[in-house]
């Protein structure tokens, strides 16, 4: 489903150029699990970026579900974002204004889903993550592990084909992170692509594909 | 996104720093009230005054002696080179149309009154009983000038309230003798009405026949003729036939001024309406400001919340979401800044009209849609160029900044 061909992201620092990616070639399967590991500063954030159309390649062609992607136009390319592609960040970024309900339901409020359907499929959402209690929670009442959930609800709720997460475990401690890893497998189990990037060799170990990542190139591509 | 959603999102976005919003809000509150209350106060001004002129008497045409080139103005108070004297004779012509009910020849001085001991300096008009019925000035007691013949001199006076008591205070003044200037008259009136006519005050006058204030003052020319015609429709014919009838007295040659309430209504009409339009674009420079300080706090809000931005646009919103979700804001912060302003305004012109009832200060319908119309649009106006910096946003390096 994700095809990149020749990859390339330059950064102008300065008068310096700085090859974040150089030439990467990838292709990732509909519902694989592939954990990107590497030292800060070897591209794997900047990888993300472009496989979630944040950000676009210097050079290359990006193909998501055989479409050419790195053509889009800014709208389009939020479609795309809103409708395929689940976001699951470090620090979270919760709306602090929000209700934990609320912030689940955001994509949809952004791509127009009446508020009736909504309702029922962010509380659908809640009860599958055990947060139906929280529901009316402003997020600096939650918990860590509380609020990641409240993130992958929020990332999962337009039924994406992939989900993408950096760092998701890297603001929690041992026993939520290892439950947000563990709901992060069960939707893969169901069938959603699931890219995650780390530098917990731990969580990396648990992906059933290992991309290394140094100085902007993939150095090792372990289908193990 | 559905507008609900919008307002909903941005409403709770501005909900979130209550202090700054409110400001703002006053801010936008503050000049949308003042341009109400100022445009307010200046049409109570202009009703007040065009109002006073239409107590001067209903469907007053005035007849002034000498020609003046510009028309609209008010002629000056003073006779000015005029060719030929108006004379009672002048007045007596005009009472012979059919579309006028009423001639009052007058002619006013200044004369020593006394009795007794007491003397004062006061105001004379010399006129006929008609006078009466044109100015609808009520006695206290006794009787006007008796209807006759305007050429007859009678030694009789009709005096104001104020004269009675400062020359008779408790004494019965009917029937007394009273020395104007060097002739005796005698009081058969006193007159009741309090207010201001012609610039003088009513209560301060001394009014006697029109033919004794012409060999009292030696004034051979009236000073005024006033006429009051049948109806206000007939006003014009009726100035044309005054117009007529004197050039035709006065050997073809027109030279006297003829001026209708409506000509002296519509002239202070203008003045006050242009002084309503100046303080309202004074006002409304206070919502320019209103709209600079908008501008301002959503250029910190898009600075502050580019975390937020960077989050929306990974959610996926687009650029132009993101645009149309600041400027919502904006439009939130001045509608509901007018809306405020507008109930202030409202409020505020009341209370002037509680403390001088006279004044019927209401801010004029255009005046009100205008102070709103403006305070959105420049809402929106410099809702524009922070909100297009937030839809700019680079989602990656906003995302990154925590």
């Amino acid at each position: 489903m994700i095809e990149l061909d020749g990859i390339q992201r330059i950064f102008q620092v300065g008068d310096q150029e700085v090859h974040a990616l150089k030439d990467v070639q990838l292709n990732i399967e509909d519902g694989e699990y592939v954990s990107v590991m590497g030292p800060s500063g070897s591209g794997k954030s900047t990888l993300l970026n472009i496989l979630g159309l944040l950000d676009r390649p210097t050079g290359g062609t990006y193909r998501l579900d055989k479409q050419l992607v790195t053509e889009l136009t800014d709208s389009e390319m939020a479609g795309i974002r809103r409708n395929k592609i689940g976001f699951v960040f470090q620090f979270f970024h919760l709306l602090p204004r929000l209700t934990a309900a609320e912030n689940i339901a955001l994509p949809m409020v952004l791509g127009g889903v009446p508020a009736g359907e909504r309702e029922a499929r962010t509380q659908k959402i809640m009860e599958a993550l055990d947060i139906s209690d929280r529901a009316h929670h402003k997020p600096d009442q939650l918990s860590g592990g509380q609020r990641q959930r409240v993130a992958i609800g929020r990332a999962t709720i337009m039924h994406p084909s992939v989900i993408l997460a950096d760092e998701p475990t890297g603001n929690l401690d041992r026993h939520s992170g290892a439950e947000v890893i563990e709901i992060l497998e069960r939707l893969n189990d169901s069938g959603i692509t699931l890219i995650v990037v780390t530098h917990d060799p731990e969580i990396g170990k648990r992906a059933k594909r290992h991309i290394q990542f140094i100085d902007g190139t993939i150095r090792q591509d372990d289908k193990g | 996104m559905h507008i609900r959603d919008q307002i909903h999102f941005s409403g709770a976005a501005l909900l979130r720093y209550r202090l700054r919003t409110f400001l703002i809000l006053l801010a936008v509150a503050i000049g949308v009230a003042s341009i109400i209350i100022l445009t307010g106060l200046g049409e109570g001004a202009r009703r007040y005054v065009t109002g006073e002129f239409a107590s001067l008497g209903t469907n007053l045409v005035i007849v002034i002696p000498g020609k003046t080139e510009t028309s609209g103005n008010v002629p000056s108070m003073f006779i000015g080179d005029t060719p030929r004297d108006l004379t009672i004779e002048d007045a007596e012509s005009l009472t012979r149309s059919t579309q006028v009910r009423h001639v009052a020849p007058l002619i006013i001085g200044s004369a020593q009154v006394s009795w007794q001991q007491k003397d004062r300096e006061v105001p004379i008009l010399g006129s006929t009983h008609e006078l009466l019925d044109i100015r609808q000035w009520k006695l206290s007691r006794g009787r006007f000038l008796p209807a006759g013949d305007p050429e007859r001199g009678s030694p009789i006076c009709v005096i104001g309230n104020k004269v009675r008591e400062e020359l008779f205070g408790n004494e019965n003044a009917i029937g007394q003798s009273v020395r104007i200037g060097d002739r005796q008259f005698r009081v058969i009136g006193i007159l009741g009405s309090e207010g201001r006519s012609i610039g003088l005050d009513v209560q301060e006058l001394v009014i006697i026949p029109v033919a004794s204030a012409q060999s009292l003052f030696n004034a051979p020319s009236l000073f005024r003729i006033f006429v009051e015609a049948r109806s206000r429709e007939a006003i014009p014919r009726v100035k044309e036939q005054i117009i007529q009838t004197l050039k035709a007295r006065h050997q073809n040659e027109e030279d006297v001024t003829v001026i209708t309430q409506d000509a002296v209504l519509s002239t202070f009409d203008r003045i006050l309406t242009a002084l309503t339009l100046t303080v309202a674009g004074i006002a409304a420079i206070s919502l320019a400001v209103a709209g600079i300080l908008i501008m301002n706090i959503m250029l910190v809000t898009v600075s502050q919340r580019t975390a937020e931005i960077g989050l929306l646009k990974a959610l996926g919103a687009s650029g132009r979401q993101i645009l149309a979700l600041f400027l919502m804001e904006a439009t939130l912060l001045s509608s509901t800044g007018a809306a405020l302003g507008l109930f202030l305004g409202q409020l505020g012109n009341a209370y002037i009209h509680s403390l001088y009832p006279d004044l019927q200060s209401s801010a004029p319908l255009w005046a009100t849609g205008a102070a709103v119309g403006v305070a959105v649009c420049t809402g929106l106006l410099f809702g524009v160029l922070p909100a297009r910096r937030a839809a700019r946003l680079d989602p990656v390096i906003a995302l990154a900044r925590k």
